[in-house]
C-alpha cells in the first residue's frame, strides 16, 4: 500500500518537472517580443473598446500609436486630451491639445413642426426604414426617429424624447466616440468642438430642398434663404444647396443669426441667458443704420472733393 | 398531363380576386402626366424634349441610356411643362417629364384600328428594333427591357416561350381581363416571340382558377390556327409566377444561383408584354398605357382602369370615389409582394400593375415574438434558402456568411414571412441582407473590371 503511493507521488513530480521543463523551453524559443510600451499605453486607455478612435478597440489603438512616427492621426475621443498626455507622455511624443467634441442632432423637426404624412409599421429601425422609402414626414433628409443612434451609444449618452421624437444627446456623457454618427443613415449628427464654456452655434437641419418645399414638410426647416449669411460679420455661414451651415471654427457665438432666422432652425446651446431677439434685431438695425449712414456720408465727401 | 406546379416551397395565399368580372375600361385622362424616366431595370432614359415642346401620344420623350434601358413615349398630347425631380412611390426624387394635356392628338403612324393583324413580319431583327422602338420592358413586375431578353447571348440557345398568364399574387385580375378581353392579341403577341426566338414551342401558362381565360386563349388558338403554342393549365401556388418558378413548373428545370433563364433555355415574358409586343410589332404602338387593377375588400368600387402612364395614382383613386375611411394601407401591387405608397401623388409607371386598398385589421402587423424553430419559413421558401438564418445574419450585418447562404438568390416573393407564426419581420431583413450582398458584389465586379484596366495599360 505505502509503497503505491511512494511510487504514485515519485512519477507525478518526475512528470510535473519534465513537463515544466518542457514548457520553460517551448515558452522560451516561441518567445514574441512586443514592445513593453503597448501594455502600458493600454493601462492608461479608458478601455471601452467603442473604437471611436477608427481601430478596432483599446489595444489596437496602443499598437498603432507605439508604431506611429508621431500622434497626429491617432486621437482617442473617449479620453480626451488628458489621455493623450499621458500617452504621449509614455511614447515622448509631443502631442497638440484638441478642441473637445459633442454629437450635435442636426434636426429639429418635431413631432409637431414635422407632421406625419404616413405611419411606418415595418421593423423599427432607422436603417431598415431608410431602405425602405424617405420616411414618414414629407422631409426626405430628416430624423426617421426609430433610435439606430440610441443603439450605437456605448455611453448612454442619447435617449429619444417622446415629445419631439428626436435623439436628445446628454454632453456629460457623450465622449465624441463617432458611433451615432455611423449610425445615422441620415448622417444628422455631426461632431462639432463644444465650444467655450459648453456655448455653440449650429444650423438644426439638413433639408436640402427648395425653401417651399422644406417649410412645407417642416415648420423648423432652414429655407436656404441666406439671411443668416447676410447678417454675420464674421464670414462663418455659408450657404451651399438650399442649406446654411455654420463653420464652428470661425464663429465668434454673437447670436445674431438665430435671432434672425425667420424658422428657428438655427440652434444656439450652452448660453447663460435665453436669446433676447429683440434686442440683438435692434442691434443689427442700429448697425445697418449707422453703417448706411456712414457711406451716405462718405459718398457726400466725394461728391464735395469731386466739385472742388 | 397532370396540373404542373414547382418543385420547392410556396403558399397558398387565398386569391381573392374579386375584380374579376370588371371589363377593363379607359380612364379619362388626367389634367397632366408626370414620365418617370427610371421605370425600367438598367440605366434611367434620357430626356430627349425640351420645356415647352409640344408632343403627341406616342412620341419619343426620353432615349435610352445605355444598352440595358429602354425609350419612354409621351402618352398624352400637349406641352412639356417641366422636366425635374419629383418624389416616387416612396417619396424618392426621380426626374419626370411633366406634360399638359392638350386634347388626345396621336401620332399618325399608330394603328388605332380594333383590326386583329395575325400576319407577323418576317424579318426578326426589324421585329426586336420594333420592340427596343416601342419601349417594351416585362410588365410581370420587374420591368426588365424586353428587346435585351430576346437577344440572348451568343452560346445560348432558346428551347421554350413561356408567356406568364398565372397571375398568383392574390387580388390582381389584371392579366386575367387582358387575357379574356385580348386574348387574339395576346396569342398572336406569343406568336410573334416564339418567331424571333427561333420558332421555338412556346407555353401560355395559366393557374387553375382562371377557367375562363383558359378555355378563352384555347379556343383563340384554335381559331387563329397557330401551330406550336399550347395552353398549360397549373395548380395554384404562390409564387408560380416568378420566372425560375415558372420554369421549374413547365420545363422541369432549375435556374442556377446567378444564372439567367436562357441558360437552361427558357424565355418567360409575362401575358401584358405580350400584349406590348403586339401593339409594338402590328401596330406601331408604344407603350403608352397599361391595365391597372383598382381593389380592395374597403373599396367601394372594384376596377380594372386602361391607364396612360404617367398618370398620378390620386387622379385614379379620385375618379373611383377617393380613399376610403377604413383603408389604412395603399399598396402598389399585390399583397404578397407590392410595394407600400407613401406618396399618394406619385405617378404610375409602365410596371405598375395594381392599386390595393387594405384595412388597419388586414395589413397591421402582430407583435414579434421569439422564433419557435419550427422551419415553417424554410419549407415555404420557392429558392431553397433559410430565412431563419438569413435575417439573423442580416442582423448581424455579416455580408460574406449572407453570400455563403445565398441571400442574393432571394425573389422577395414574401412567402417566409407569411408562414412565419412568430411574426418575425424575416423579409424586411433578408431584403436589407440581400443590399448588402448585392453591394458587395457590384464593388469586386467594379475593382475586378479596374484591376482588368489597370493590367491593359
Amino acid at each position: 500500500m505505502t509503497n503505491t503511493i511512494i511510487w504514485t507521488i515519485a512519477i507525478i513530480t518526475v512528470l510535473g518537472v519534465v513537463l515544466a521543463l518542457v514548457l520553460f523551453l517551448v515558452a522560451k524559443k516561441f518567445r514574441v517580443e512586443e514592445d513593453p510600451r503597448i501594455d502600458e499605453v493600454e493601462k492608461v486607455m479608458p478601455g471601452a473598446n467603442c473604437g471611436g478612435c477608427g481601430f478596432a478597440g483599446c489595444r489596437a489603438f496602443a499598437e498603432a500609436a507605439v508604431k506611429a512616427p508621431n500622434l497626429d492621426n491617432n486621437f482617442c475621443p473617449v479620453g480626451g486630451n488628458d489621455v493623450m498626455a499621458k500617452v504621449a507622455a509614455i511614447l515622448g511624443y509631443e502631442v497638440a491639445a484638441k478642441a473637445p467634441q459633442v454629437a450635435v442632432v442636426r434636426c429639429n423637426g418635431t413631432c409637431e413642426a414635422r407632421p406625419r404624412v404616413n405611419e411606418y409599421d415595418g421593423f423599427s429601425s432607422c436603417f431598415v426604414k431608410a431602405t425602405l422609402y424617405t420616411g414618414d414626414t414629407g422631409c426626405s433628409f430628416g430624423c426617421l426617429g426609430c433610435g439606430d443612434c440610441v443603439g450605437a451609444c456605448q455611453f448612454g449618452a442619447l435617449s429619444m424624447d417622446p415629445a419631439t421624437g428626436l435623439p436628445v444627446v446628454d454632453e456629460s456623457k457623450c465622449t465624441a466616440c463617432g458611433a451615432c454618427v455611423k449610425a445615422c443613415p441620415k448622417r444628422i449628427i455631426e461632431l462639432r468642438p463644444k465650444g467655450p464654456r459648453g456655448m455653440r452655434e449650429y444650423v438644426s437641419c439638413l433639408n436640402k430642398d427648395k425653401g417651399p418645399v422644406a417649410k412645407k414638410a417642416c415648420a423648423n426647416a432652414c429655407i436656404g434663404c441666406g439671411i443668416c449669411a447676410k447678417t454675420c460679420t464674421h464670414d462663418a455661414i455659408t450657404v451651399e444647396g438650399n442649406i446654411a451651415y455654420i463653420d464652428p471654427a470661425k464663429c465668434k457665438l454673437c447670436r445674431e443669426c438665430e435671432a434672425m432666422c425667420p424658422t428657428g432652425a438655427i440652434h444656439g446651446v450652452g448660453f447663460p441667458k435665453p436669446l433676447d431677439k429683440d434686442a440683438v434685431k435692434a442691434r443689427i438695425a442700429d448697425r445697418k443704420k449707422k453703417a448706411a449712414e456712414a457711406a451716405a456720408a462718405a459718398k457726400a465727401a466725394e461728391t464735395v472733393k469731386k466739385e472742388d | 398531363m397532370g396540373k404542373r406546379t414547382f418543385s420547392l416551397g410556396g403558399v397558398h395565399p387565398h386569391d381573392n380576386k374579386i375584380s374579376r368580372e370588371c371589363r377593363i375600361e379607359p380612364l379619362p385622362l388626367a389634367p397632366a402626366v408626370y414620365i418617370s424616366v427610371a421605370q425600367h431595370i438598367g440605366a434611367p432614359s434620357v430626356p430627349c424634349v425640351a420645356v415647352g415642346d409640344k408632343v403627341k401620344v406616342g412620341q419619343v420623350i426620353a432615349e435610352p441610356g445605355g444598352f440595358v434601358s429602354a425609350f419612354i413615349h409621351s402618352s398624352v398630347s400637349g406641352t412639356v411643362k417641366s422636366i425635374g425631380p419629383r418624389a416616387d412611390l416612396a417619396g424618392r426624387p426621380f426626374t419626370h417629364i411633366e406634360i399638359a394635356v392638350e386634347g388626345d392628338e396621336w401620332l399618325e403612324e399608330i394603328d388605332r384600328s380594333d383590326t386583329l393583324v395575325t400576319k407577323i413580319p418576317e424579318d426578326n431583327k426589324a421585329i426586336i428594333e420594333k420592340i427596343r422602338r416601342g419601349g417594351v420592358v416585362g410588365l410581370g413586375g420587374a420591368t426588365f427591357p424586353t428587346h435585351v431578353k430576346l437577344s440572348p447571348p451568343p452560346g445560348s440557345k432558346c428551347e421554350r416561350v413561356i408567356i406568364n398568364g398565372c397571375e398568383c399574387e392574390p387580388y390582381l385580375t389584371s392579366d386575367f381581363r387582358t387575357l379574356l378581353e385580348k386574348g387574339e392579341q395576346v396569342v398572336v403577341g406569343a406568336a410573334i416571340l416564339r418567331q424571333v426566338m427561333g420558332n421555338v414551342p412556346c407555353t401560355i401558362a395559366i393557374e387553375e382558377n382562371k377557367p375562363e381565360a383558359i378555355a378563352h386563349i384555347r379556343e383563340v388558338i384554335a381559331k387563329l390556327g397557330f401551330e406550336g403554342i399550347e395552353v398549360m393549365v397549373m395548380k395554384m401556388m404562390y409564387p408560380q409566377g416568378g420566372e425560375k418558378q415558372l420554369i421549374d413548373a413547365v420545363m422541369h428545370r432549375q435556374v442556377g444561383s446567378g444564372a439567367l433563364p436562357i441558360s437552361v433555355g427558357a424565355v418567360v415574358q409575362n401575358v401584358a408584354t405580350a400584349l406590348a409586343v403586339y401593339d409594338a410589332v402590328q401596330k406601331n404602338k408604344p407603350i403608352i398605357d397599361n391595365s391597372v387593377t383598382v381593389t380592395g375588400e374597403c373599396f367601394p368600387r372594384q376596377a380594372n382602369l386602361l391607364v396612360r402612364v404617367g398618370t398620378p395614382l390620386r387622379y385614379i383613386i379620385d375618379h373611383l370615389g377617393g380613399v376610403p375611411a377604413d383603408a389604412a394601407k395603399v399598396i402598389s401591387g399585390g399583397p404578397m409582394m407590392g410595394r407600400a405608397v407613401a406618396n399618394l401623388d406619385a405617378a404610375t409607371v409602365k410596371g405598375t400593375g395594381a392599386l390595393l386598398f387594405l384595412t388597419e385589421k388586414q395589413t397591421r402587423r402582430a407583435p414579434e415574438t421569439n422564433c419557435i424553430r419550427c422551419g415553417k419559413c424554410a419549407d415555404a421558401c420557392p429558392m431553397g434558402l433559410e430565412p431563419f438564418l438569413l435575417q439573423k445574419l442580416a442582423r448581424a450585418k455579416d455580408t460574406e456568411a449572407l453570400e455563403a447562404n445565398a441571400a442574393q438568390d432571394c425573389i422577395e416573393c414574401g412567402c417566409c414571412l407569411y408562414s412565419c407564426p412568430a411574426h418575425i419581420p424575416l423579409l424586411d431583413h433578408i431584403r436589407v441582407g440581400k443590399g448588402f450582398v448585392m453591394s458587395a458584389i457590384r464593388a469586386r465586379a467594379a475593382a475586378a473590371k479596374a484591376a482588368a484596366e489597370a493590367a491593359k495599360k
